[in-house]
């Protein structure tokens, strides 16, 4: 038993988790605490993505045959601010969330406005329009060829054999700093808004609070974090194309994480992600029809809908309070 | 704006129907003094009463207003024929017509059950994939596997496949109710929350069908046939014709439904009214079952139309047409199902005549840009019947 090879394997593994988990978190923004039904979480991760990737790969060249037009070289171009210890991460990680929440921005304030049945739909749009721009437009992001030189961080620290290791910590910060925020947000007043709201609408909007504008920025606070969450999937895979950013691994599978670990709760969208991505890289390894991609593709919908049916708060949610008494 | 209410508002500058019919009424009752007079007020009696029978059996009041609108479209879709190649204009009804089938379901679902069913474009690709499991496995099994039948390229054995898909998505559609959305229902929980139930309930049919079918590319039983030339350029092929009738005939079967039948009625009542959907005197499990086995039976007819259509189906098919269904559904006013028809045909030609400036891949993100234009200048919608916010 090869104890290095587990250590590394889990490593890797539990970077997925971590980078997962962010995206858990963003949903759980949109939808226990804003409402809203995000059926787009692909757009803004492919968004995060590809503004970090362009804004740190290499100019392009025709000896990798890219046909892109523009390759931040954020890490050279940065180099001497470094200190050695790659500023330009976290320059890209901003950058991805700002992105991200200004496509929330631009979206949300047209759909917002009218009813909550057009915000689903306007997320698959969101979605499906940055999927065909970048597929199509070669110029952009290399078509679907791609961008596949994109820097490590904090590359030549460690050796490439324990890189694993170092970026897994990376991730582990970024979600606990993501995860305080989201915290203090909620705690915050602006927090205890949006719970008003969430419980009655016509209530708080009775009450003189602009539910347009709460509805918002919680849309774009989520948005940012999925973006970040973009950003983090780039450096680790260092290979962004439009199709790595697939419905079922980019949509449903965090649907199916939030919905199994608790939404509503913070901690319990961060757990679903373990949770979800072991049942389904376990299910790989198992005989038989199980390991068959296409019935992996079928249990996450039957997860999603089992969840929801049996335990909507999931595993750490609390139960919604029980509807008062028509006896009253 | 006024929440919780039905909203009639006639456009500004038009009188209202009932103005007008009850003006030629009034002509009606002048002293019928001669030919001419006869003529002209039994001519305009006709048509006030046409006009008043439409009125009756629509969700909302048809006014000279809507007429105007009506009539505008039509003229610029011939006059401007040439200018956007009719050719494009023509493909896009055709195709419009399967998306508002499947737009048509979408819209009952929200008006009567009130919550975005997102399941609706895996509806449609299990339609196809049962009729192509009926017309290539288990027909030829009886040896019916003609295809070619007159100019299609289909064959007589898709007659008899499409109502036993149309049955068997039906009744799926309603055993989903029973397992997942009453339970849903019975426990009060947020029309939201169904929502992300039909997610899970489109990721597991997709799933379905991959692990039945495969993830490739399929093709129903089909033989080559030539297409039609109509003048001005414009190529149709014989299927777009049976496209389009069976789209049509769909239509006009829904619409004697809901005005004829009694529970077709009390359909039309829980879709204009504010608030969950009441009884109003027929058993609620019907009124839900004819709900979702419409929007089933109309999702499978599409889908296998689809499949006719551009040749060919593969499990994306359906969440690939998600954003156009919708957006139509939207376009045509989210719970009028006239309006999702208007508005499928209307993105329809959209996309197809988009194809000549831009990149036909880029069709669903057209209709999308489509969604927002209209979503700006008409917040509820063509035919926005409910002001309601769920």
């Amino acid at each position: 038993m090869d104890i290095s090879g587990i250590l590394v394997y889990s490593a890797g593994f539990l970077i997925v988790v971590g980078i997962y988990a962010v995206f858990s978190l963003g949903l759980n923004v949109h939808w226990a605490y804003g409402g809203m039904f995000n059926i787009g979480i692909a757009g803004f991760f492919a968004l995060g993505a590809y503004t970090s990737a362009l804004l740190t790969t290499a100019p392009p060249s025709a000896r990798f045959f890219e046909d892109f037009k523009f390759g931040g070289n954020l890490p050279e171009r940065m180099g001497g601010l470094d200190l050695g210890i790659d500023l330009w991460f976290l320059v890209a990680l901003v950058a991805a969330g700002f992105v991200s929440g200004v496509v929330a921005a631009v979206v949300g304030t047209i759909a917002l406005r009218l009813r909550g049945d057009y915000l689903p739909i306007a997320t698959l749009g969101i979605a499906e329009t940055v999927r065909l721009v970048f597929l199509n437009e070669q110029w952009l992001g290399n078509g679907a060829k791609g961008l596949y030189r994109i820097p490590r961080f904090l590359g030549d620290w460690v050796s490439p054999r324990n890189y694993d290791y170092l970026y897994l910590a990376a991730v582990i910060v970024v979600l606990a700093a993501l995860y305080v925020t989201v915290e203090w947000a909620i705690r915050s007043p602006w927090g205890r808004v949006l719970k008003a709201i969430r419980g009655d609408e016509d209530g708080a909007a009775a009450g003189g609070k602009n539910v347009f504008a709460y509805k918002l920025q919680a849309f774009i606070f989520g948005a940012v974090i999925m973006g970040i969450g973009g950003a983090l999937f780039a450096h680790d895979a260092r290979f962004v194309a439009p199709i790595t950013f697939d419905p079922l691994l980019a949509t449903f599978m965090i649907w199916a994480m939030l919905m199994a670990g608790g939404s509503g709760n913070n901690l319990g969208a961060i757990v679903g992600a373990p949770l979800v991505w072991t049942l389904w890289t376990v299910s790989q390894s198992m005989p038989g029809f199980i390991s068959d991609p296409d019935f992996r593709f079928f249990m996450i919908g039957c997860l999603i809908v089992a969840a929801v049916v049996i335990r909507p708060e999931g595993l750490l949610g609390e139960r919604p309070a029980a509807p008062p008494s028509r006896l009253d | 704006m006024a929440q919780g209410q039905s909203q009639h508002l006639p456009l500004r500058g038009f009188g209202s129907t009932r103005q007008w019919t009850s003006g030629c009424a009034s002509i009606n009752r002048l002293p019928k003094d001669g030919s001419s007079h006869s003529i002209l007020t039994a001519g305009l009696t006709t048509l006030a009463n046409i006009t008043q029978q439409i009125n009756r059996g629509l969700p909302f009041p048809w006014n000279a207003g809507h007429t105007a609108v009506a009539a505008s479209i039509l003229v610029l879709v011939l006059a401007l024929g040439p200018v956007f190649k009719l050719e494009l204009v023509v493909n896009g009804l055709f195709l419009g017509s399967i998306l508002a089938l499947g737009a048509v379901g979408v819209s009952l679902v929200h008006g009567v059950l009130r919550f975005t069913h997102v399941a609706q474009g895996e509806f449609m690709t299990f339609g196809a994939y049962i009729s192509f499991f009926l017309l290539g496995t288990l027909f030829p099994k009886i040896g019916m596997d003609s295809a070619g039948l007159g100019p299609f390229t289909f064959g007589f054995p898709l007659l008899i496949a499409i109502p036993i898909t149309v049955a068997a998505m039906a009744s799926m559609a309603v055993v989903l109710d029973v397992v997942v959305y009453r339970r849903l229902r019975q426990r009060r929980a947020k029309l939201a929350l169904l929502a992300v139930a039909s997610l899970g309930v489109a990721v597991a049919l997709r799933g379905l069908v991959q692990t039945i079918w495969g993830s490739g590319t399929e093709q129903l039983p089909q033989v080559p046939k030539s297409i039609y030339q109509l003048p001005l350029g414009v190529q149709v092929p014989p299927d777009s014709v049976f496209i389009g009738a069976l789209s049509l005939a769909s239509l006009a079967a829904l619409y004697l439904f809901l005005t004829r039948s009694n529970l077709g009625r009390t359909m039309r009542e829980a879709t204009s009214n504010a608030g969950p959907a009441e009884a109003g005197g027929v058993d609620t499990r019907h009124l839900v079952w004819a709900t979702w086995g419409i929007s089933a039976g109309l999702a499978a007819t599409a889908g296998v139309l689809l499949s006719v259509h551009q040749g060919q189906l593969f499990p994306a098919m359906g969440w690939e047409l998600l954003l156009p269904l919708f957006a139509a559904a939207i376009v045509g006013g989210m719970s009028s199902p006239y309006g999702a028809f208007a508005g499928a045909l209307a993105i329809g030609v959209a996309a197809e005549v988009s194809t000549e400036w831009i990149d036909a891949s880029y069709r669903p993100a057209v209709a999308f840009a489509f969604l927002i234009v209209v979503m700006l200048v008409l917040p509820r919608g063509i035919f926005g019947v409910r002001m309601a916010k769920t």
